[in-house]
């Protein structure tokens, strides 16, 4: 059976080299992020054999470069969901912590889908300008493109449905809204997200070090281009 | 002068490949790098090099280059017939060729990538470490062109460690590969009838993932409607999308998965998998 820590946490196995945490929301997998990153700086036993951690909306992967490694750290992960669990700390992370990272993204609120999605909210395009601007976006997770990022604890007016029909082509910069989510395309690419918007801002650039502009755990403050 | 090839044709694809780019996954850049690993790596070891040294990928073959200087070469994986201007070279063994030689690849009877490492490397400027050409974030040099002209590297090289490797043949045969069940073999009625079941490789498969042909598997009835959120997956995932058709994920894999992943190819055998051509059989040995 799989090791029980907090309940409905899960430690799955995910081939000879990779296990897969499913715990139960978003913000138990952002704490487990940081506590997980945290082991892997620190390089003890089995830690300095990851290779890859891999968040998203449910679930942690993480991956080493050899199954010697994997036993051990299942240990170790299991042992932290118990603690995690003793102490309550894995809920901690839905407030923002006073070393929290905030960038600040000038957008251009001049989207092709901005009518639709004030059709869709039922706010005027000013409100829904107003609402993305608001409050701070929380970076989740990555993993569509290098540098898009899954923005999360938005205006939750904001919630809408993707288009009926992707756009073959979305430009690289482009704002969009998706669900719970918002995001932003780092380069051009397919996409089906609502588009209210676009940055100049570079969301990857392979030469900057790290090349991703937003990291999990980052908070986004979006302020209309111009009046920053 | 600077010492250099060019390529003279490429065939159906000709890539640069090296072992890739770990530790990106979290930022939404998968490793990439060369989709038959083991190949790869005897490629570099026949010509003395670093096992992760850059070489070039072709797939089916029908690749040509010349060279300026002279230059020593290794052939690896799929067998595409070779000549160094008209005669027969051998696979699997370093090859000698002087300036202003040929070096020319026919078309592959079996397998269906070929490797092409070069004592000392090449001189390409990596991104985030690494020369490989990821087909599907875009990231690393471009697809190899005719007339592209690389520069030699000049990388450590300790020849005479190998001549020739003794190397299992592939064939046309079905291809067996271990599985490991799991993450998500809950969400199949019968995970059983995955090791059951006669595939075949489509046509359709490139360097992301080799998609299945076969008997479609059925989702287990609490399953049915649930669509799973987005999780990270792994080389070697069989993911079973809403088709009930599986596709097995090869080097350029994306980072996350919107559908159950069902079993993991031990990793080992995608090396073999990534030799697995069009219309090939695939069966699934089930590990527990």
């Amino acid at each position: 059976m799989p090791d029980q820590g907090i309940p409905g946490a899960r430690l799955l196995r995910c081939g000879e080299l990779g296990i897969l945490v499913e715990v139960t929301d978003l913000d138990q997998v952002l704490a487990l992020n940081d506590l997980v990153t945290g082991l892997i700086a620190q390089g003890h036993g089995a830690w300095h054999r990851v290779v890859d951690v891999v968040p998203a909306a449910r679930t942690l992967l993480v991956t080493t470069s050899s199954s010697t490694a994997v036993p051990a750290l299942r240990t170790d992960l299991a042992a932290l969901l118990r603690a995690q669990a003793v102490q309550g700390n894995l809920t901690i992370r839905g407030g923002r912590g006073p070393g929290a990272t905030t960038v600040e993204i000038p957008v251009h609120y001049d989207g092709p889908d901005l009518e639709d999605v004030a059709e869709l909210t039922g706010l005027t395009v000013d409100e829904v300008v107003a609402a993305h601007t608001g409050r701070p976006w929380r970076v989740a997770f990555g993993g569509f493109a290098p540098g898009f990022a899954y923005l999360v604890d938005g205006d939750p007016r904001l919630n809408v449905p993707r288009r009926s029909s992707p756009r073959t082509v979305v430009p690289s910069g482009a704002v969009g809204l998706a669900g719970p989510f918002s995001g932003i395309y780092p380069r051009p690419s397919p996409g089906g997200w609502q588009l209210i918007g676009h940055t100049d801002l570079a969301l990857w650039e392979t030469d900057r070090t790290p090349p991703a502009l937003l990291q999990p755990g980052f908070f986004v403050r979006f302020v209309v281009a111009g009046e920053a | 002068m600077s010492r250099f090839v060019e390529v003279i044709r490429t065939g159906p694809l000709a890539l640069l490949q090296d072992l890739g780019r770990p530790g990106y996954a979290a930022v939404g850049v998968g490793r990439s790098g060369a989709a038959d690993r083991a190949s790869f790596t005897l490629a570099n070891r026949l010509v003395g090099n670093q096992p992760e040294v850059g070489a070039i990928e072709i797939t089916l073959g029908g690749f040509a280059l010349g060279t300026n200087a002279p230059i020593i070469v290794a052939l690896t994986g799929a067998p595409a017939p070779a000549e160094v201007s008209g005669r027969s070279v051998p696979h699997n063994s370093p090859v000698y060729l002087r300036a202003g030689q040929v070096l020319t690849l026919g078309f592959a009877p079996v397998g269906l990538r070929t490797y092409l490492a070069i004592a000392g490397g090449f001189d390409v400027p990596p991104v985030l470490g690494s020369v490989a050409t990821d087909t599907m974030s875009g990231l690393g040099p471009a697809p190899l062109a005719p007339g592209r002209v690389l520069k030699l590297g000049h990388l450590p090289v300790e020849p005479g460690s190998i001549d020739v490797a003794p190397v299992a043949p592939l064939g046309e045969g079905p291809v067996t590969l271990r599985v490991l069940r799991g993450p998500r073999d809950e969400w199949l009625d019968d995970y059983s009838r995955l090791g059951k079941t006669r595939w075949t490789a489509s046509s359709q498969s490139d360097r992301v993932g080799v998609r299945l042909e076969g008997q479609p598997l059925d989702r287990a009835p609490e399953y049915a409607d649930r669509e799973l959120q987005s999780e990270g997956v792994v080389r070697g995932s069989i993911q079973v999308p809403g088709s009930g058709l599986p596709v097995l994920f090869l080097a350029d894999h994306p980072v996350t998965g919107g559908y159950p992943v069902a079993g993991v190819i031990r990793d080992a055998d995608t090396d073999r998998l990534a030799q697995v051509r069009p219309g090939q059989q695939i069966r699934f040995q089930l590990e527990d």
